[in-house]
């Protein structure tokens, strides 16, 4: 074997293993906020046992291109490439921390039924989740436009979040009772906020990949 | 000093070596050659100090200054400007005679005869090429009983006798084990203090390492110019990114 094509086997393991963590940490999303709307205790305590699935899935990826970049010295898009990786392994973490929070907060709902159905919540849920896997879809298929097309998305998610806070409010204000539950929704809806911005994250390092420019957003 | 060249071309008889190549090379940096071989890195390196002068059949246009000076025309000597503009090549050349002979060769060339100043130039020197602690007690010894990497220094000591602005290093470490050549980049990075420094290497790790800017060559073209950082993390040109990344045939 050559040792470009050692190279690209290399690195191949760590796409494949990046892309194993993207699917977990879709699951997550999508399993805290379906344990939320369906009240399922067991599921919510799932989401929160996995987490420790990613945390490693993280640590081994991190060691491969730690690897990398210490045995084969890599340059040019190879170095941008291992380099944007590492960075991107710690957003996907993050939101697997975020989904196990989201399964913490549903676990403090009580019995009562919901002062509203959480359908805004769902959505941004969907819409986050769709994003984290585009993000790291271009990364592997180094589609710039995809990876740009994270930001206008988000803007779709910060929306709702409005939406769902003012919503909230109004709650809260037609019935002080109803701030505990308020709050709780509150919460998840920021996390899943914030769950869209890692996904933008990681698509500023999926250009930086690519093109050598990395914007701070 | 400033290097400046401005539309260099060169031709070994009907061969064009080099094509019209301009390049700003700074004061107090180390500058990196690279590029697979026969691109042309030696015979630009040797230009600047008029060593294809003794190439029959070799011809060169543009313009070449260092330090504002054309080194090309009519009223430079040359043998002042090979003082100025040091060199050091590949194979270790240590003449075959004491290691402080070697040393003294160039300042007695240039007239300097009294004892206690060759004295003080030989051990500044070797002290500049980090050898003088091993080689203080057999000053009188023969230069070729020294290891490859000694060999080295001492070759870099007896380029500084002469005080020289420019230090151009044609592979200076590719014969060397690592300490050695480990010895040798810390050299460079010391050196760069009080001079231009112009290395060829093909160790990519060894320009990262140590070359403040690093200049792609390829058949005889200046592909890509730049600070050694952004030439290896982001290159502009695909051919760079397809030599340094290894892709290249
Ligand atoms: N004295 C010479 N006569 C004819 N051709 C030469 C001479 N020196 C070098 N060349 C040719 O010029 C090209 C550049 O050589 P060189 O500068 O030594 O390349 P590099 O240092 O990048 O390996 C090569 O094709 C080489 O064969
Ligand atoms: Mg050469």
């Amino acid at each position: 074997m050559s040792i470009r094509s050692k190279y690209e086997a290399e690195l191949a393991l760590v796409f494949n293993k990046l892309i194993a963590m993207c699917r977990a940490v879709e699951t997550a999303i999508e399993k805290s906020v379906t344990a939320l709307v369906k009240r399922d205790r067991d599921m919510s305590a799932e989401v929160i046992s996995e987490d420790k699935y990613v945390d490693n899935l993280e640590h081994e990826i991190e060691q491969d291109c730690l690897k990398i970049l210490l045995m084969e010295h890599p340059v040019a898009s190879d170095f941008r490439d291992v380099s944007a990786a590492l960075k991107m392994i710690t957003d996907l973490e993050r939101i697997s921390d975020q989904a196990a929070d989201i399964s913490e907060i549903a676990l403090q709902f009580g019995d009562e039924d919901f002062i509203k159905e959480p359908e805004h919540i769902t959505l941004m849920a969907h819409l986050a989740i769709d994003m984290v896997k585009d993000s790291v879809q271009s990364y592997i298929n180094r589609d710039i436009e995809l990876a740009r097309s994270l930001d206008s998305r988000d803007d779709r998610v910060d929306q709702l979040f409005e939406t769902v806070k003012g919503d909230l409010v109004e709650l809260i204000r037609k019935d002080g009772k109803n701030a505990d539950q308020a709050i709780l929704f509150m919460m998840i809806a920021k996390y899943l906020e914030r769950i869209a911005d890692h996904a933008v994250n990681i698509g500023e390092w999926v250009e930086y990949a690519v093109t050598g420019c990395h914007k701070i957003g | 000093m400033n290097i400046s060249v401005r539309n260099c071309n060169l031709w070994y008889g009907d061969f064009q070596a080099l094509k019209n190549i301009n390049m700003d090379i700074s004061n107090r940096e180390v500058t990196a050659f690279i590029g697979p071989s026969g691109c042309g890195k030696s015979t630009f390196l040797k230009i600047l100090n008029r060593m294809n002068d003794l190439v029959d059949g070799c011809r060169i246009t543009g313009s070449f200054h260092i330090g504002g000076v054309d080194i090309f025309d009519k009223s430079t000597d040359v043998n002042l400007l090979r003082k100025k503009v040091g060199m050091v090549f590949q194979k270790p050349n240590p003449f075959p005679m004491s290691i402080y002979d070697n040393i003294a060769f160039a300042p007695r060339t240039f007239g300097v005869r009294k004892k206690a100043e060759l004295d003080r130039i030989v051990e500044d020197s070797l002290r500049r090429a980090s050898i003088w602690d091993e080689v203080k007690d057999r000053l009188k010894k023969s230069a070729l009983g020294m290891s490859g990497g000694q060999q080295q220094r001492l070759c870099i000591a007896r380029a500084l006798a002469a005080n020289p602005d420019i230090l151009l290093m044609d592979e200076p470490t590719s014969a060397l084990d690592p300490i050695s050549t480990g010895k040798i980049e810390a050299l460079m990075s010391e050196l760069k203090q009080e001079l231009t420094i112009v290395i060829v290497t093909h160790n990519m790790q060894q320009a990262t390492r140590i070359a403040d800017k690093t200049a792609f060559f390829y058949l005889g073209e200046l592909i890509e110019y730049d600070t050694t950082e952004k030439l290896f993390s982001c290159p502009t040109d695909r051919r760079t990114e397809n030599y340094i990344t290894g892709r290249f045939g």
